[in-house]
């Protein structure tokens, strides 16, 4: 049984692969419990994995939209619905309404959250304005008699679309149970971190999008 | 400080029979809950393969009861052609995915990997609960299928489009079956995402202290490794899964092309690429096939170390060349599509990186035989396993560098030659991964020891099996006796009859082999030999802990690690070994300077 807690000897190796885990600040009991608050949580590496995860999957569409356009002349242009330029917009101070608020949150005194949580309802209304938007554009389409399934090109601009508003309808999520915990004081600031940081890659996965939509169709 | 009673809740022990066993978030119960999935579908996927050879080498063999399961598909129990490739369908599909992909890696890896790297648990408890519970969600949704419209769908493991795309009237099968089988995968998908995420942060934030990376254990590294290819990987065929279920339901036209005639009807899709779905398929198939062998190469590494009581000639090599597998395994997947019309000068292209993936493989094999070359193995169960893993990894890799070859692809690629290189390199392989790691580890698992004599009349049966089945396949292959058919009337193939007849005899043989697994299985977890903490006298940090492990595996302390991970074959306290946490100063052998 692990009972020993010892410094273990530094060797040469482990100077130089960093010391080995995140683990560095474990208490001199190596308490399990008081190390978990003391650790960085999981979830900011978790994020940039997830956040990896969802780019590979919109590069493989992108690429699918590529080949499909090149595959045969059936391919069909139509002008973008306007309302999705004033939803950029609208995504993109939705962001800076988030980070305002992550500014704004202070750990050290948690008990003060108001400025903070103000701002998280701003971004959680843009955020829902931006899908409420998403949906307008999807309608607008469908009136011109564009649907899923009448060209390559909708069907595309139907799959990125939605694709991208559910990823935003799990941040809009996200931003609900940071509101839950800033409430109850107790918001980790990773946690606020972490769906700040999901929720500005939205942000720049729309921009993206809306590049390839512009370009392609 | 404010939520600390918050984390400690989280981690403490369930109380309630349906928290501790059911919806567990404890990652030991959830890496069983994985093996035992696995092991169902290991099961009904030998079956299926029992059934096609059966038909195979006797086209006319009623089998009682068929007519049970499908009374189309097997009218008085004689397999329709169409039913037999709803049958090897099926049984690529839950081979490969809830097999090969659950056991070696979701299974064990969640079981050990937060052991062997000395954390309580994985980093996010409650994803890992749900990445299992959507796998067996999608388990159930490819299973229904055989219950449901026309049968399984029959389109292969692969699905290619525009077979798998343009519905019912495509055969048999290919309406509900078909949607059921892309909507399954696509939730496979997502259970595999959020285990890979969760592999990837416990390895690289839950270390122990003192346990630098290069300290893992080879089978935590090949976990991490898997999970960085499956990260990637079942994020493209997610995507594609998606496409494909639109074509099928939405009437979409993504991988069915224009005028396309299927039963004498012309489709109402236009302008699609069947080929898209080839490429987004294989970007994410050839990867799959690093998922199931890399898991197994950690394992059988892990084993053969402990079994040769000495460190492998190289613990760095066998790091660099794991990830360099797993780097290239993502420039390859075009050789699965030469004969798909590809320019053979794109040819070209995938066939170079699939030669030059050959070089990782092969100084890793060299290792292992380098390595035990003049030990003092200790034969046990585990060790056979470990060494037959070895000799089918050999024996099916040297037909891919064949099959590597465009010019020689285009004649064997829709032979019994592939199908048995793939069944030997990557099938058999990783299922012995799978059993060595499962006499290994079962101590710990279930704290009582597996019997020994029957897991080594296992390892025989199934060694000779195996390749008693597979080897006349590459025979088979070169002969030019095409694969997928169903019945082998045409002339030039009858004289070949005999060896199919040979193979099917064997299947039946070695299928039967198997229930000595399982009853081994089920009588040692009930009446097996109690284990003790350390019974292979092996070093890594699962072997510090009780068996079976406690809740939060470490008795809520962290161990400190101060050795590398395989400190074999040196003078100490314990023996010819040194456990990882053990504060003992030794003399390693890099430190013994008169060695080298």
């Amino acid at each position: 049984m692990a009972t020993t807690v010892h410094e273990p000897p530094r060797t040469e190796e482990e100077v130089r692969s960093g010391g080995g885990g995140f683990h560095d600040l474990v208490p001199a009991d190596g308490n399990l419990r008081a190390l978990r608050d003391h650790s960085p949580e999981p979830s900011r590496t978790g994020i940039w994995v997830g956040l990896a995860a969802i780019t590979m999957s919109f590069a493989a569409l992108t690429s699918a939209l590529i080949v499909r356009q090149g595959a045969a002349p059936d391919w069909r242009h139509f002008t973008l619905p306007r309302i999705l330029y004033l939803n950029t917009l609208v995504l993109l101070i939705s962001s800076v309404s988030l980070e305002v608020s992550r500014r704004r949150f202070a750990p050290t005194s948690p008990r003060e959250i108001k400025p903070s949580a103000r701002w998280l309802y701003a971004t959680l209304f843009l955020g829902m304005a931006f899908v409420t938007g998403q949906y307008v554009a999807w309608r607008q389409l469908a009136s011109e008699g564009l649907f899923l399934a009448t060209n390559p090109s909708s069907s595309f601009f139907y799959v990125f679309t939605v694709l991208h508003a559910l990823h935003v309808l799990g941040g809009l999520a996200g931003l609900m149970y940071v509101i839950r915990r800033l409430k109850r004081f107790a918001l980790r600031p990773s946690t606020l971190d972490v769906t700040s940081y999901y929720w500005h890659f939205m942000d720049v996965l729309w921009l993206y999008l809306l590049l390839v939509l512009l370009i392609r169709l | 400080m404010h939520d600390m009673p918050q984390a400690i809740k989280e981690h403490a022990p369930a109380q309630t029979f349906i928290r501790k066993y059911v919806f567990s978030v404890d990652h030991k119960v959830i890496g069983k809950q994985y093996f035992g999935l696995a092991l169902v579908a290991v099961f009904i996927g030998m079956a299926l393969s029992w059934l096609m050879r059966l038909h195979l080498a006797w086209p006319n063999l009623h089998i009682p009861g068929l007519q049970w399961l499908s009374s189309s598909g097997a009218p008085n129990g004689v397999i329709t052609p169409e039913y037999y490739l709803s049958l090897m369908t099926m049984h690529g599909t839950l081979m490969i995915f809830f097999v090969l992909t659950n056991a070696p890696f979701a299974g064990f890896g969640n079981y050990f990997l937060p052991i062997q790297i000395g954390a309580e648990d994985m980093a996010f408890p409650r994803f890992n609960m749900m990445s299992f519970w959507v796998t067996l969600v999608a388990f159930c949704v490819l299973m229904s299928a055989f219950f449901v419209g026309d049968g399984p769908p029959l389109a292969g493991w692969t699905s290619y489009a525009p077979l798998s795309a343009v519905g019912g009237s495509a055969g048999p099968g290919e309406g509900t079956g078909q949607t059921l089988w892309a909507i399954s995968i696509a939730i496979f998908c997502i259970g595999q995402l959020l285990g890979s995420l969760n592999f990837i942060s416990t390895t690289l934030d839950l270390r122990t202290r003192g346990m630098t990376l290069m300290r893992m254990p080879l089978s935590t590294w090949a976990w991490f490794i898997t999970s960085c290819i499956g990260l990637l990987a079942f994020a493209v065929l997610l995507p594609a899964c998606l496409l494909l279920v639109l074509d099928r339901i939405a009437g979409t036209s993504f991988f069915v092309p224009s005028n396309l005639v299927i039963s004498d009807q012309v489709q109402t899709h236009s302008g699609g690429s069947p080929l898209l779905w080839q490429h987004l398929f294989w970007f994410f198939g050839h990867p799959e096939v690093y998922i199931a062998i890399v898991p197994a190469m950690g394992i059988v590494s892990h084993i053969l170390v402990n079994s040769m009581r000495r460190p492998l000639l190289s613990h760095r090599v066998v790091i660099y060349s794991l990830i360099s597998i797993g780097f290239l395994s993502y420039m390859v997947w075009g050789h699965h599509m030469f004969v798909s019309g590809m320019s053979p000068f794109s040819a070209l292209m995938f066939s170079f990186p699939t030669l030059i993936i050959t070089i990782p493989s092969t100084i890793i094999t060299l290792i292992w035989i380098g390595s035990l070359y003049g030990s003092k193995l200790r034969i046990t169960a585990a060790s056979l396993f470990a060494l037959g893993f070895i000799s089918l990894f050999v024996s099916g890799g040297v037909s891919g560098f064949f099959l590597a070859q465009p010019s020689i692809d285009i004649y064997l690629h829709a032979t019994y030659f592939v199908v048995g290189h793939f069944h030997l390199v990557m099938g058999v392989a990783s299922i012995f991964g799978i059993f060595a790691g499962t006499y290994f580890w079962f101590p710990k698992m279930f704290g009582r020891t597996m019997n020994e004599g029957l897991g080594k009349l296992h390892f025989w049966l199934t060694f000779v099996g195996a390749y008693c089945i597979f080897m006349p396949f590459h025979y088979l292959g070169l002969a030019g006796n095409v694969r997928r058919y169903s019945a082998f009337v045409e002339d030039y193939l009858q004289p070949l009859l005999p060896v199919h007849k040979f193979i099917s005899i064997a299947a039946l043989i070695t299928g039967a082999a198997q229930l000595i697994f399982l009853y081994n299985l089920v009588y040692s977890r009930f009446r097996g030999k109690p284990a003790t903490e350390n019974p292979w006298e092996a070093t890594s940090l699962e072997w510090s802990i009780p068996s079976p492990p406690p809740f939060d595996n470490f008795g809520g302390k962290h161990p400190v690690v101060y050795h590398d991970p395989y400190q074999y074959g040196i003078a100490s306290s314990t023996g010819d070994y040194v456990m990882q946490n053990s504060p003992e100063q030794i003399q390693t052998v890099r430190d013994d300077k008169s060695l080298t």
